[in-house]
């Protein structure tokens, strides 16, 4: 039995010590908003905040995870960062398929969280482990930088 | 996959027979209350097109509802994929029903190819960049006939004359006595009179939501986890399988031992199919770790040595033979010899997988009686049938739930998931969502055909081309999708862009196709399509035409364009805004493209620059679009902005390749997408235009890769003739 903080609820959950957090998320606790893009830590889609930095859920055991603050996309919104990025997300109109972008915004929640004022390189840096195969890459960046601007 | 052509329908989507439009639409009471209204999707294929109209007069297509709240429900066929359909198809509604967008609702139709069959297709899909296309007019007219029937039930309400009433946001207003009604209090009268004929659609210059930038209607449940793909359907008592099929193509499952894989916990029961091994368990993370547990042995078959070296060289000899005419004119063998100066060139793209981001899947339960597949699809008629099939049951025992698609791009017009997650679900006892690996998603795509295409031309004294020869070899798509396509053994979809869109004036032309299957590799539709390959070529090859001339590629490009001034168009608008001839620094690149595909015109301009090291950065793309008439603007931008990334990553680094009979990639660590940090900044200028409008998901793809491999000959002199460019600069 492992105990997870997920969104601000308690989980106890008997699971395999090596299950990656992302199926304990998606086939166990039902939330799917979470992706699966690859399953090893290369395109993003899996990303979700752990103490508020970002994580490939994929390749982290959940069973390491106890008493953590984990957070989904779908409590992100909650976060002030996340909901910055949300309305901008859709202000700028970034997404198409929409699969990939519950990881670009967690992936740029995080990066807003600690940067408030994000040049082109952090950007780059931060979101870069975030793939797109609609390619909606010029505007996810647009959309960080209106996010820094919103009161 | 321009099917237009051959299924005899006009580019306006209207039937080219017999169809009156009297015919096309049909009215009476919803089930409920309201007004239903049934419109004709006119169906395709020249005579039987006439048939299959007079025949089915009374039954409506497709449907559009307004019920006594007002809502306006527009049952749709074409799906979401991320290329906007779900806010395009509502707009065109209410753009003649006069309806704010916000109160037009969707559902997804359920797959039925007499009802929601796709004119441009021929059975229900949503591809080629034809949902605007095949839907333009037939919505637009669904509105206008709702709208004059809902004002003729006004004006008789309070019996005045119906030319002194007109609809606004939903409403029916008599302008002397300024009296209004919403559409709701009106449904059930107008659903009870006769459907008028002859409404004259408004004209563009009325237009008040079509060309407006419309807020998509799909995105704010994609923000917050809510949207819901196939990958997340969730069913009470549903397991999860995930599974591994011979890694050799066309290869058979001989013996497993799953005594390990059965211990595992969470594991339920391991399938056995003929070419393919699933393990089913509580969760993906059980499935996958019984796959790697299990013992398997394959039966390889016959194509256990089958290489790309070998399937390449086939293909060059092959090539050397004539093939099937796809376009003729004048005469190239003798203007050839006639010639001042020939010049000759291979080009070769590579097999190229989908990896759309969400990766195939597929969830089927399958009772006594009957049987539910939950999927998203391009061809959910498809997916139905072939449930069907497996099983052994009637279509209508079968019921579709179309999802969200994780992206498309050609990978979801097959149904090969769909096939092998009903044939596992035939072993399980209970429902099941079969979702595959990356890794098997890349080694069991439906891969784009290796192409390898011979371009000779033949130049006059001023080094311009009079005679041009395009011979392509390669698969053909059609021959397994859609056979009824194929014009004579052509693959139309094989020379599209090189045969009849060829824009250039050149008065001798002879473009041929070979068709050759590689051994035991199926092949598919991939964004962009044979356009995608041809235009590379073509744009390729003019350039070299050019440099030979010692001309500006512009100018060069300019002089063959007199009789098109839609692509002499954009290619000025493109070379403008680009600042072509301006100068640029050291190891910096300027190179250009024209097409013609899909019903639209497109240029761009690709910037690049080329390290010491031999690594090119892509540092901006230009590209000027006519596309007729816009529906949406920001999504045409969003469409070309992603199809010019999709097209990028193919470029720069994307081929699978095969050895052992197997692909050698599997992962994206091997296969790469184009990353934030690697985007150029792309800018899209659209032309205003009264045309009818052409596609926009695929062209964006096509033209990047030439402009960007005409920017690295500006840049460095080096002609890349076969994609990707990897480090072919590297060994220069
Ligand atoms: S699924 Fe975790 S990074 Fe791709
Ligand atoms: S929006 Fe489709 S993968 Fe990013």
């Amino acid at each position: 039995m492992v105990t997870l903080q997920i969104n601000g609820n308690e989980h106890h959950l008997d699971i395999p010590e090596d299950m990656p957090l992302l199926w304990v998320l998606r086939d166990v606790v039902g939330l799917t908003g979470t992706k699966f893009g690859c399953g090893i830590a290369q395109c993003g889609a899996c990303t979700v905040h752990i103490d508020g930095r970002p994580i490939r859920s994929c390749v982290i055991p959940a069973a390491g995870l106890a008493d953590r603050a984990i957070t989904t996309i779908e409590a992100i919104g909650e976060t002030p960062s996340g909901r910055k990025i949300q309305q901008a997300w859709l202000e700028v109109e970034v997404i198409q398929c929409g699969y990939c972008q519950p990881g670009q915004i967690m992936s740029a929640a995080a990066l807003l969280a600690s940067n408030p004022n994000p040049s082109d390189a952090d950007i780059d840096a931060a979101m870069s482990g975030n793939i797109c195969r609609c390619g909606t890459y010029q505007r996810i960046r647009a959309a960080i930088k209106q996010a820094t601007q919103a009161a | 996959m321009d099917f237009e052509r051959r299924l005899n329908v006009r580019k306006d989507g209207t039937a080219g027979s017999g169809v009156s439009r009297r015919n096309l639409l049909t009215a009476g009471a919803a089930a409920g209350s309201g007004l239903l209204l049934g419109f004709y999707l006119p169906q395709a294929i020249g005579a039987e097109a006439a048939e299959a109209a007079t025949a089915d007069v009374f039954a409506p297509k497709a449907f559009v509802r307004i019920d006594r709240d007002d809502r306006v429900t527009l049952i749709m066929p074409q799906v979401e994929m991320g290329q906007g359909t779900y806010t395009s198809m509502p707009m065109l509604i209410a753009e003649e029903l006069e309806v704010p967008l916000d109160q037009v609702s969707l559902v997804a139709a359920p797959p039925d190819d007499r009802l929601y069959t796709n004119p441009l297709i021929g059975f229900q899909a949503t591809g080629g960049s034809k949902s605007v296309r095949a839907m333009w007019e037939p919505l637009r007219r669904a509105g206008a006939v709702a709208r004059v029937m809902l004002i003729s039930a006004a004006a008789q309400g309070w019996n005045v004359d119906p030319t002194s009433c007109r609809a606004e946001k939903g409403e029916v207003i008599h302008g002397p006595t300024g009296r209004k009604l919403r559409y709701g209090a009106l449904a059930d009268t107008a659903a009870t009179l006769p459907v008028p004929d002859n409404v004259a659609l408004k004209d563009a210059k009325a237009f008040k939501l079509i060309g407006t930038p419309a807020k998509r209607l799909d995105t704010p449940d994609k923000v917050n986890g809510k949207a819901l793909f196939g990958i997340d359907v969730k069913i009470p008592g549903m397991k999860i399988a995930t599974v591994a099929a011979c890694p050799v193509f066309g290869g058979k499952l001989a013996r497993v031992d799953d005594s390990t894989a059965i211990e595992i916990k969470g594991v339920r029961q391991v399938v056995r199919l003929a070419d393919a091994v699933a393990v089913v368990a509580d969760h993906m993370w059980a499935a996958i770790q019984g796959l790697a547990a299990l013992d398997i042995e394959w039966d390889e078959g016959p194509n256990a040595n089958v290489s790309s070296a070998d399937i390449v060289r086939q293909m060059d000899i092959a090539s050397q033979n004539p093939g099937i005419v796809g376009r003729r004119d004048g005469d190239v063998a003798k203007a050839m010899t006639g010639a001042a100066k020939r010049v000759e060139a291979v080009y070769q793209v590579p097999f190229l997988a989908h990896a759309a981001m969400e990766p195939m899947n597929c969830t089927v339960h399958i009772q006594k009686d009957g049987c539910e597949v939950w999927v998203g699809s391009q061809v959910v008629s498809r997916a139905q049938a072939t449930a069907a099939e497996v099983i052994g049951l009637p279509l209508e025992r079968v019921q579709v739930h179309n999802y969200l698609l994780g992206g498309g791009f050609g990978r979801r017009l097959e149904v090969d998931y769909v096939t092998q997650a009903v044939r596992i679900a035939k072993q399980v006892d209970g429902p099941v969502k079969m979702v595959w690996t990356r890794e098997e998603d890349i080694q069991h795509d439906i891969y784009r055909p290796y192409y390898f295409d011979r371009m000779a031309a033949g130049l006059d004294e001023q080094a311009m081309p009079i005679a041009w020869s395009h011979r392509v070899t390669g698969s053909s798509i059609e021959a397994r999708w859609l056979p009824s396509a194929l014009k004579d053994g052509l693959d139309t979809d094989a020379v599209e862009g090189a045969a009849e869109e060829l824009q250039y004036a050149i008065p001798n032309i002879l473009v041929d196709y070979v068709r050759h299957e590689p051994p035991g590799i199926l092949t598919g539709w991939w964004r962009g399509v044979g356009p995608t390959h041809n235009i590379f070529m073509v744009e390729s090859f003019i350039d070299e035409l050019a440099a030979e001339a010692r001309k500006d590629p512009v100018e060069y490009r300019r002089a063959l364009l007199g009789k098109s001034p839609r692509a002499k168009g954009v290619l000025d608008l493109a070379a403008e805004k680009a600042g072509w001839g301006q100068t640029l620094r050291q190891g910096h690149g300027r190179g250009v493209s024209v097409q013609y595909a899909f019903g639209s015109y497109l240029s761009q301009v690709a910037e690049i620059v080329v390290s010491k090291e031999g690594e090119v950065r892509v540092s901006r793309v230009v590209c000027a679009v006519d596309c007729g008439i816009i529906v949406n603007p920001d999504t045409v931008k969003a469409q070309i902005e992603g199809g010019i990334v999709f097209g990028l990553s193919a470029a720069l680094f994307d081929e699978v390749t095969i050895k052992d009979g197997r692909a050698e990639q599997s992962n994206f660590n091997d296969y790469r997408v184009l990353r934030i940090n690697e985007m150029p900044a792309i800018e899209v200028y659209l032309v205003p235009s009264t045309e009818a409008p052409g596609g926009i998901g695929e062209p964006g793809t096509v033209g990047v890769a030439p402009a960007l491999t005409n920017a690295i000959f500006a840049a460095t002199g080096k002609r890349i003739r076969k994609l990707p460019i990897k480090d072919q600069l590297r060994s220069a």
